[in-house]
């Protein structure tokens, strides 16, 4: 081999092998930190959607895994009280105007919706982001409702014939949150009996 | 070597990296939808800057010219991704507002631009000085952009600045014009070019005046 082309070939492996171990090192020592946080984060969200006051364990450690009807493992996150469940909470997906929304959403053990918020959203800054309850408490109109409270034909904006409050310029983003709701409810209904199971 | 007062006033305003070398457009435009944003941004990118300047200052009699490029993306790179795993242990709630976008810098032309226009030829000091100066260059210009924009867009300025800064910084956080009164389009990508632009015939209408030769745009100006 040309021994110019061998001398680059072993700066370039040295300054990778160096760089990689500086990266590996601070990864070693920033992982737990990170870990602890992401969990953090996830508590906090929930404690959103399931009030404090209802649960005396922590709906991390207390989570259930189900199957949705689209073959996909759903993390359900579950509150406990003197060894009962009071709520659950698991996330749900619309589809907004700028890609998925995610929201968590809480329920309690007869169906009634605890609390929802948008997790993670795209949409446009002024339009669909009135759905984050940083700019405006429009997610928080859902709160204490169940199907039945509107019935579930009446669970759409407005514009299609429902009872939720639509933005002006923006009905694509409401549409998403609410169809999402709707169906995160009916997906309780469905898997009642496995969430509130105690073993 | 150029003087550092010199260097002090191309990083701030003569061969400004947004207005002057016109570099690093994708976070500029991406991250000033607000003064806060545009701020932190700036930081994360001058935070980058500056150690990856000093780095290649440091190891340029080891860095062979053939080599250099990918040194110089492999130093940008663990750099970015070094601010990003500390920031995201121990300064989460600035890492929820920016983490996205951090790996955005790996892609930016500025700080590759200034290794191989300045750090790869000069000694270690002024190199760091180079990357601080430019890098604060940088975040001066985000932080105007974003001001411009989100005063025009939102009518607020510096909202949610205590995300970034702290509490203490609250005071910051002023209400422009009366609410629901912006101009939506300014917080959209169009916005970006609009204000960037503007900004930028204001800073050669300022020099025209001065008297100062305007330069086109161009990484090797020293």
């Amino acid at each position: 081999m040309n021994p110019r082309t061998l001398i680059h070939a072993v700066i370039l492996g040295a300054f990778c092998t160096g760089f990689g171990i500086v990266l590996a090192a601070t990864d070693r020592a920033t992982h737990d930190q990170i870990k602890q946080r992401a969990l953090e984060d996830m508590q906090n969200s929930l404690s959103q959607v399931i009030p404090p006051g209802l649960h005396d364990n922590n709906p991390v450690k207390d989570a259930i895994q189900l199957t949705t009807d689209g073959g996909k493992t759903l993390t359900v996150y579950r509150a406990m009280k003197d060894g009962k469940v009071t709520g659950v909470a698991y996330q749900i997906v619309g589809n907004g105007y700028a890609g998925p929304v995610k929201l968590m959403l809480g329920v309690d053990p007869n169906g009634h919706v605890l609390g929802v918020r948008a997790t993670e959203h795209h949409e446009t800054p002024g339009l669909g982001d009135k759905i984050d309850i940083a700019k405006t408490d429009w997610i928080t109109k859902f709160t204490g409702r169940w199907l039945g409270n509107p019935p579930e034909d009446k669970w759409k904006v407005k514009k299609d014939g429902g009872v939720f409050d639509q933005f002006s310029g923006a009905t694509i983003t409401p549409r998403g949150v609410v169809g999402a709701i709707r169906k995160g409810l009916l997906f309780f209904a469905a898997h009642k009996d496995q969430m509130l199971e105690v073993r | 070597m150029p003087s550092y007062s010199r260097i002090v006033k191309d990083g701030l305003w003569d061969n400004n990296g947004v207005f002057g070398m016109i570099l690093g457009m994708c976070p500029t435009m991406a991250m000033t939808t607000s003064a806060t944003n545009g701020l932190g941004m700036g930081l994360a990118t001058a935070a980058v800057m500056a150690a990856s300047s000093l780095l290649v200052a440091m190891f340029r009699g080891y860095i062979t010219q053939e080599v250099r490029i990918p040194v110089y993306i492999l130093i940008v790179a663990a750099m970015v991704t070094l601010v990003d795993m500390t920031m995201n242990a121990y300064m989460h709630e600035l890492y929820k507002v920016l983490g996205l976008f951090i790996p955005l810098i790996v892609s930016n032309c500025l700080p590759l631009a200034r290794l191989e226009a300045f750090a790869a030829k000069e000694p270690v000091l002024p190199s760091l000085a180079d990357g601080v100066f430019m890098g604060i260059g940088f975040t001066l210009a985000l932080t105007a952009i974003g001001a411009v924009r989100e005063i025009i867009g939102s009518g607020t300025l510096f909202a949610d600045a205590h995300l970034l800064l702290g509490p203490s910084f609250r005071f910051l956080e002023t209400q422009v014009l009366p609410h629901d009164t912006g101009v939506l389009v300014m917080i959209l990508p169009p916005g970006g070019f609009l204000a960037t632009g503007m900004l930028m015939a204001a800073k050669r209408l300022i020099d025209l005046k001065a008297g100062k030769e305007i330069k086109m745009a161009g990484a090797h100006a020293v």
